[in-house]
This record gives structure tokens, C-alpha cells and sequence, in this order.
């Protein structure tokens, strides 16, 4: 278990008045700490229903290939433990290429892709290994303050083995001049932790002729097996 | 320092976002838990989100609950239910009311709803649960005794009258009557 100093670490604060959304959403009041024993309701069976064909491939559940560059993303769940989780639902949505989501609310002008809806989701294999294959996200504008604008990123959706390991994050892409420009990213206080949402280029995965591959490897909280106090 | 050094720490959470629809909540089946063949009491369970301003209307809720008989993760009732809030800030989930769980080693709890909550603006999710007004076994809950008494009505569901099998909750992120968060 991470401790509340790690968490504020490692974790964004929930007021962080550069990101403007937070000024009026973020809970003033201080939170009520759940004792442990509280905390370990097994998680939901959702990551047992079935997962279409198509649904950890986002390039072919259209009738044409989208636009953009093809990727590999794959990487390793695992706990705080370093254990692998395995058969956990990996939900993972984005924008097109072109930097415009499916959605009705995105206005940005930049074109729908017909071929491109940006939704996925998977389970992990036995090692705790999840791989999509998808189209590289374009950056977009946002109307936080002048001239704002997110850098190319994938949203993340986890359950994990207990209710404390729910997680929804973002995956970024090496070395995106956009970084020190957003909020979002920056909300992360710590340097490292900022640079685990960052994936990384990897050989490995990546496919000749086809994609290139990127992986992001995810860590969870809960599930600590050895209590840590005493320890020195 | 008591830590392992190299141990792993867990990756930094972020914001859904306003434009998580059509990746989390385009299955509307995800607000009925009461499917067929689901024993107990039937009920509407109707979440309204607010903010310092107002309504939310880009927010996500997630319920996870037990069962009639206060278990949770049983074949019949999966007990996890997921929708967004419509313009108006709330979503409706047909689920069955809770039992009482009883499991805990600080001891039984009274009938509650488990509440994860999303929203563009919230860099991380917030935790709640939600409380049935009137349940003898609200005095005593565990967890509701580590909450200051004036803020324990905030976790309170009632009922509108007219409505009787529907239960109205809602959350305030911030202001005036501001909503009991759980940290884990």
C-alpha cells in the first residue's frame, strides 16, 4: 500500500487551479480515511464479459483502414507488488489522427474519420500482458486559457483486483514538445511519476512493414502483500 | 526510509475527461443491475451531480454493491452498475437495495452503495457511498461513526414522495452541504 505522502507524490492534487475545471469541482472539505479492512471489496466481475473480435483492434472495426499512423500499444499490469494482473479489463478510448474525437460535444475543426470510431478494450493475458493496435492520436486544441492544447494522448480505463486499484489515466508519447505546456500532465507533482504516463518506443514491439510499437506499462495500487511499517 | 527501494508506485492518475462516452458508457445496459432473475427489492437509484456552480453533466458514475443478502460478486448480481450524467446532472440506476454486509472485521455495515465518480475537472476520481435515510442500522455503521456528525447527513439517499421505489442522492463536489469523500 502506498503511504499518503506517496500518494501525494506520485498522485495530482484534486484542486489544481492551472487546469480551470478543478476551481469549481474539486471537494474543499478534508477526506475521511476508510480503514484498511474496508478497503479490499473484491472488484467488480466486470472483465468477465466477452470482448468482440474487433474490440483490441481499433483499425479494423469499420468497413475501410482509418487515416494516420498505425501503432502498436501493448505493456504489463501489474501491483504494487511488481505481480502481474492478470485477466483485468483494459478499456482505452482516444481521438483520430486528425486530433477530433468521435463524440458530439468535440466542435474542434478538424475532420471525423469514418473509419475511425477511437474506442478499445481487452482483457490481460495470464502474465498480465495487454496489447492494442490503434492510430496514433493527433494533438488538439483546448479552451483551458490561450492557445491551450493537449498533447497526443490515449485515455487509460482499470479495475484491477480490489475497489482501491480503479484507475483511469492517460498515455503519452515520447518526447512531445507539448509537455511543459500542459496542465493536465503537470498536475502529476512529482518528475518520475509525471514520466510513467510517458510510453516509450519499443523495437521490440513493433512491427516491420506494418507499426510501429509503443509500450506502457501500468502499476496499480493495492493488493500489498507484506505490511511495511517496521520495516527499516 | 521504511520503503523497498525499486518497489513499484503506482502510475499517476488523470482526468476522464468530457469526451469519454463512446469509450465507457456507450452500453446503456451498464445502469441495470436488476436484471431478470436478481432477488430483492427493487429500486430507482437517481444520482445527481453538482459542482460549486451547478449541475455536472459530463460526469461518470460508478456503483458497486452487494447483494440483497449483503454479498457481494455472486453469480446472480454482479452488483456493478456505470452511466453519465445527462444535462441535468443526474442518471438513473434500476438496481435492489443493498443488504447489510457483514463480513468486515469491524463489523457489520450498514446498506450502502459504493460510489466511484469521474468528471473532466477531477484529476482523480472521488469515492462516496451512499446510506439509506431511516435504516435502523445506520447508528452503527463503522464507517459512518469515523464521519463528523453535522457532515453524516451528506451520505444520506431519501425518497421523493410520490416516487416510493425511488431513492434520490446527491453529490456536491464542492460548496454549501459539500458530499463525504472516502480516501482508501
Amino acid at each position: 500500500m502506498s503511504t499518503p505522502q506517496e500518494l501525494a507524490h506520485s498522485q495530482p492534487p484534486l484542486l489544481y487551479p492551472p487546469y480551470k475545471s478543478t476551481i469549481p469541482r474539486a471537494p474543499a472539505e478534508p477526506m475521511i480515511q476508510v480503514p484498511r479492512s474496508f478497503a479490499d471489496l473484491a472488484a467488480p466481475l466486470f472483465g468477465h464479459l466477452p470482448i468482440g473480435g474487433t474490440d483490441n483492434d481499433l483499425t479494423r472495426q469499420h468497413p475501410g483502414e482509418p487515416l494516420g499512423e498505425r501503432i502498436v500499444v501493448a505493456g504489463r499490469i501489474a501491483d504494487e507488488d511488481g505481480r502481474a494482473v492478470p485477466d483485468t479489463l483494459v478499456e482505452l478510448w482516444q481521438c483520430n489522427a486528425a486530433g477530433r474525437y468521435f463524440h458530439a460535444r468535440d466542435d474542434h475543426p478538424a475532420p471525423l474519420d469514418p473509419n475511425f470510431g477511437g474506442a478499445g478494450r481487452t482483457l490481460t493475458d495470464a502474465n498480465g500482458i495487454y496489447r492494442f493496435v490503434t492510430i496514433k492520436p493527433g494533438a488538439y486544441p483546448w479552451r483551458n486559457h490561450h492557445n491551450a492544447w493537449r498533447p497526443a494522448h490515449i485515455h487509460f480505463s482499470l479495475f484491477g483486483t480490489s475497489f482501491q486499484s480503479r484507475l483511469v489515466t492517460q498515455m503519452y508519447f515520447p518526447n512531445d514538445p507539448l509537455f511543459p505546456y500542459d496542465p493536465i500532465l503537470q498536475s502529476v507533482p512529482d518528475e518520475a511519476a509525471r514520466q510513467r504516463l510517458v510510453s516509450q518506443f519499443d523495437l521490440a514491439l513493433t512491427e516491420p512493414e506494418w507499426a510501429l510499437g509503443y509500450r506502457f506499462d501500468i502499476v496499480l495500487r493495492g493488493r500489498h502483500s507484506t505490511p511495511f511499517e517496521g520495516r527499516v | 526510509m521504511t520503503r523497498d527501494a525499486g518497489r513499484p508506485v503506482a502510475t499517476p492518475s488523470q482526468t476522464v475527461g468530457p469526451f469519454f462516452h463512446f469509450g465507457l458508457t456507450a452500453n446503456a445496459a451498464l445502469g441495470t443491475l436488476a436484471k431478470d432473475g436478481v432477488r430483492g427489492e427493487r429500486i430507482g437509484l437517481r444520482i445527481r451531480v453538482l459542482d460549486r456552480d451547478g449541475p455536472v453533466p459530463d460526469a461518470m458514475v460508478e456503483i458497486y454493491h452487494a447483494d440483497a443478502e449483503g454479498q457481494y460478486g455472486q453469480a446472480h448480481f454482479d452488483g456493478f452498475g456505470r452511466l453519465p450524467t445527462d444535462g441535468d446532472g443526474t442518471c438513473v440506476f434500476e438496481t435492489i437495495r443493498p443488504g447489510a454486509v457483514s463480513t468486515r472485521a469491524d463489523g457489520a455495515q450498514a446498506p450502502h452503495v459504493n460510489v466511484c465518480l469521474f468528471a473532466r475537472g477531477l484529476l482523480r476520481h472521488v469515492y462516496t457511498r451512499i446510506y439509506f435515510s431511516g435504516d435502523a442500522a445506520l447508528d452503527e455503521d463503522p464507517l459512518i461513526a469515523l464521519v463528523p456528525p453535522a457532515r453524516r447527513s451528506t451520505l444520506l439517499a431519501s425518497q421523493p414522495s410520490g416516487e416510493p421505489a425511488v431513492w434520490e442522492f446527491t453529490i456536491r463536489l464542492q460548496g454549501e452541504g459539500e458530499t463525504v469523500f472516502f480516501a482508501l
